[in-house]
């Protein structure tokens, strides 16, 4: 095993079991993703879903998806880090050999593993149970759920920027829960949406990796569509990126 | 190459304009233990933090192995071990928890037991971070810093809020690790671990180192003093000339760099005058007494250089 990977199963190891050991960020991670997908289901039987392309169990898996990202790799990870940030590990950390980005890498693993496995036994459920018919395009469905996990992580280290402790952790994580639900295809399927709002909608942050899963489990429609959505993607990526390294504090402020 | 740390005119300025370091420079040989020794706010942990790399200086240049530990990251790690001024420990963890996390960020590391047997915190592996006291945390910390069998070890503030035991414990520790050859550089604010554990020393205060040397030059350099009261009717005017004696009502205070002389004379005057030195006292300066003046004497040169500057413009 290379050092990066051994540096990083150690601090996600470490950040696997204070995640079992905090009650709050448990909830968050297990039960309120399951309660969410509930909250989906019942409310798109009353918008009318069955024109969907997915029918309502194929929005529901796709919605569902996202929702388990968002939940847990977003907000899980803005907690995490900023309690660590708080309680000066991360400052500590950065006197050891971890590079930063390993420091980030290895506190996001938890939460991408429990989120992955989330949208496995969705994905399954669905297919068995809710008789979605089965991801026409798998490689453009792990693509867009790899692309999902890495910007989420970057945003959740951006958004700690703003964050000043773990209990404003939930205020500040609300913006972009709220924008991507409504306008990224989570609650509100885009199709509902009327034309100029759906144009919009597809430039949010998280629309772009919302496509990719649609186009997974439905199969690739406009190849326009999904140039859009990649480039979109790219482009809050890069302002991510930006974010972070402009703003990211790795000790409290003084 | 001979020095483990070079630092030289270093400065570091925070947002706000203020400058905690001033333009400083030193050099610590391998396998010394070095001080810095400062009241609270003498910059001493904004210069540990440059040498450790977790900053970049705004001037100058730190260099240690050989290496830039800010822009050479890593290829300086691996070989110090730092232990922060307050230290960061996911609270919920336990003590085994946390070595085994930062084992595994640690090339080469020492077995997780010898580390903390070297501390004294094996019976207390079990135990999560936040049941653990004040001084056991300090503890931790120092374990967690010998982990990477380091060439070099900074720490800050390393007994602060250890009991007496702990503090020569943790001495002990340190000059044992001296003598296998690791160098140390260290900041305290108490004096006598400066004098009892460091081979050279440097007194800063308000950002810029004021003295240095061992021990014993740096006391040295400052004089030593007499301390006593006149009896009524004697006025201070009656002592010898040479003795330069400062009064204050009838207590005088004479400071010399000659003490066995100063005292000498002294005495032989009181005898020949039949006078009685009341609560008679000489000692030869102590670190604390250096570090006192030297601290009063800065805060009156910095007015000045401010009055200069007003006037200047």
């Amino acid at each position: 095993m290379n050092a990066t990977a051994r540096r990083m199963t150690s601090l996600g190891r470490a950040e696997l079991t204070l995640l079992g050991r905090n009650k709050n960020n448990l909830f968050i991670a297990l039960l309120m993703p399951l309660l969410m997908i509930f909250v989906l289901r019942s409310s798109l039987g009353q918008m009318g879903s069955d024109e969907l392309p997915g029918g309502m169990a194929g929005t529901t898996v796709i919605g569902g998806t996202g929702l388990v990202l968002v939940l847990v790799v977003y907000m899980g990870l803005v907690s995490a880090l900023v309690a660590r940030r708080e309680e000066l590990v991360l400052k500590r950390l950065r006197t050891g050999e971890a590079t930063d980005l390993e420091i980030l890498g290895g506190a996001a693993l938890p939460s991408a593993a429990i989120a992955l496995l989330q949208c496995a036994v969705l994905a399954v459920g669905g297919v068995l149970v809710l008789d979605v018919p089965a991801p026409r395009r798998p490689d453009l469905l792990v693509l867009g759920l790899l692309a999902a996990i890495l910007l989420l992580a970057g945003l959740a280290a951006a958004t700690t920027a703003i964050t000043r402790n773990v209990e404003s952790a939930g205020l500040t994580t609300l913006p972009f829960f709220l924008i991507s639900a409504m306008g990224s295809g989570l609650m509100v399927p885009l199709d509902l949406l009327p034309d100029p709002a759906a144009n919009i909608a597809r430039l949010l942050p998280f629309s772009g990796v919302m496509e990719f899963v649609r186009a997974g489990w439905l199969g690739a429609g406009d190849t326009e569509d999904l140039l859009t959505a990649a480039l979109t993607t790219l482009v809050w990526g890069a302002l991510t990126v930006f974010a972070v390294r402009t703003w990211f504090r790795w000790e409290p402020r003084r | 190459m001979t020095n483990a740390i070079e630092a030289e005119g270093l400065r570091r300025g925070y947002s706000g304009g203020f400058e905690a370091v001033r333009g400083i420079s030193f050099t610590v040989p391998r396998g010394e233990i070095f001080a810095l020794l400062g009241t609270n706010g003498a910059g001493k942990t904004s210069t540990v933090e440059l040498l450790e790399g977790l900053a970049a200086p705004s001037a100058g240049t730190a260099r240690v192995l050989g290496h830039d530990p800010y822009r050479e990251r890593a290829a300086v790690r691996p070989r110090i071990g730092v232990m922060l001024q307050e230290g960061g420990f996911p609270s919920d963890l336990t003590v085994a928890e946390t070595v085994r996390m930062w084992a595994g960020c640690t090339s080469n590391a020492r077995p997780a037991r010898e580390a903390l047997d070297a501390v004294g915190l094996a019976s207390r592996e079990k135990v999560r971070i936040k049941q653990l006291s004040g001084g056991e945390r300090r503890r931790l910390d120092l374990a967690l810093a010998l982990l990477g069998r380091p060439e070099v070890l900074f720490l800050d503030e390393p007994t602060t809020g250890l009991d007496a035991e702990g503090r020569h414990d943790t001495w002990e520790l340190v000059r044992a690790l001296r003598d296998e050859g690791t160098t140390v550089l260290l900041t305290t604010h108490y004096l006598e671990e400066a004098e009892s554990l460091a081979d050279r020393l440097a007194i800063m205060h308000q950002g810029r180192i004021v003295l240095s040397g061992t021990p014993s030059e740096v006391t040295a350099a400052r004089p030593a003093r007499i301390r006593f009261t006149l009896p009524e009717g004697i006025a201070p005017a009656r002592l010898p000339l040479g003795l330069k004696a400062a009064a204050e009502g009838p207590r005088v205070e004479i400071r010399t760099h000659a003490l066995q002389d100063a005292l000498g004379e002294l005495l032989d005057w009181a005898r020949e005058a039949g006078v009685r030195l009341h609560g008679l006292d000489a000692r030869s300066a102590t670190l604390e007494e250096a570090f006192l003046e030297i601290a009063s004497r800065t805060d009156a040169l910095d007015v000045d250089r401010d009055g200069d500057l007003e006037t200047a413009r």
